[in-house]
């Protein structure tokens, strides 16, 4: 009993400190989304190269594609950018960029001074698709089947290890 | 007062003016609606500037987002219809007092069950130490045994 009464701290101690330890390593930035495997979000937004046309998501139906969110503004976006136009360039799915509430000119400064092979980019002036992406942090990237169904989504800078380890794979289970 | 800080309160001045007009603009539209606006702003978390409410933050996300409940509002919408939009695309994180859920329960009813915790072990530690207050007087034979041991020492000790 006096054994049991000396451990009663020391369990709730050990308790406390997994929960502890366990939460410290948790990303609280990292907020779940709702939008996985639901329908993405609809859009028709003008593109920043050709003015005066439009691109919807309904262009996009048929094949699995990468939304990459991104702005001249966002200093993430830039640390993020090589690996973004080395996967694009891989030429394995479209890579479509979303200029997220950036001003136009900045953007095309932006991107031909940091390279850009983006398949399209369509410009968010007034951040109301990002908002119904539920973006709150930019860069944010969305991986969209065939259907239109979005399989995946990173908030903050894509690394080369989340394309290998989730990125391609996925493209591999929706692929047709 | 000197010329020089006479100069430099004229100056700061002089900007007021138009730093209160700015800040006063979004109010003067429709006081009913702003209302609304911010009660609704009240319960939604700003996800950029994570402890605030969307109604506290001046993130550029916190304003867009208060702009869409304003357009939301004057579309007609219900302040249900506005939650679940938001809840639609930033899950129940959006919403500043979390919903009871299968998952949320333990954040719920925890505070409630270490209480419950807590009184039982206080009420079992209360009644063992009264317990053995009122059982003092039995235990003459061991208070003997007590001092004799004592007694014992100090003998050793001198």
């Amino acid at each position: 009993m006096k054994v049991l009464k000396f451990l009663i701290p020391l369990v709730v101690f050990l308790g406390v400190s997994i929960f502890l330890f366990k939460g410290l390593s948790l990303n609280p930035r990292e907020v779940p989304s709702p939008l996985i495997d639901k329908p993405a979000p609809a859009f028709s937004l003008p593109l920043l190269h050709e003015t005066g046309s439009t691109l919807s998501t309904g262009d996009m139906r048929g094949q699995v594609w990468l939304l990459n969110v991104f702005a001249s503004w966002c200093g993430p976006c830039l640390e993020e950018h090589p690996i973004i136009v080395d996967f694009s360039e891989r030429g394995v799915i479209p890579v479509l960029g979303l200029n997220y509430k950036d001003n136009s000119v900045n953007a095309k400064r932006w991107l031909e001074r940091h390279g850009d092979s983006y398949s399209s980019v369509v410009v968010d002036l007034d951040g109301r698709s990002g908002l119904d992406y539920g973006v709150y942090g930019v860069p944010e990237s969305f991986l969209i089947d065939g259907d239109g169904i979005i399989r995946y989504k990173k908030i903050g800078p894509l690394s080369q290890a989340d394309i290998e380890a989730d990125i391609l794979p996925l493209i591999d289970k929706y692929k047709r | 007062m000197n010329l020089p800080s006479i100069l430099l309160s004229l100056l700061l001045f002089a900007h007021s003016p138009f730093l209160a007009s700015e800040e006063a603009r979004p109010l003067a539209d429709d006081p009913v609606l702003e209302e609304r606006v911010k009660a609704i702003s009240y319960e939604l978390r700003c996800l950029v500037c994570q402890n605030q409410t969307i109604a506290d933050s001046n993130a550029g996300l916190a304003i867009d987002l208060r702009n869409q409940v304003r357009d939301m509002l004057k579309r007609g919408m219900s302040d249900t219809d506005i939650r679940e939009f938001m809840v639609a695309r930033y899950g129940d994180f959006v919403l500043y007092n979390p919903p009871v859920k299968n998952t949320t329960v333990l954040l719920w009813l925890g505070p409630l069950l270490m209480l419950v915790i807590a009184g039982v072990l206080a009420i079992r530690v209360i009644r063992s130490r009264s317990k053995s207050s009122a059982s003092q007087d039995l235990a003459d034979s061991d208070m003997n045994r007590a001092r004799a041991m004592l007694s014992e020492s100090d003998e050793k000790r001198s």
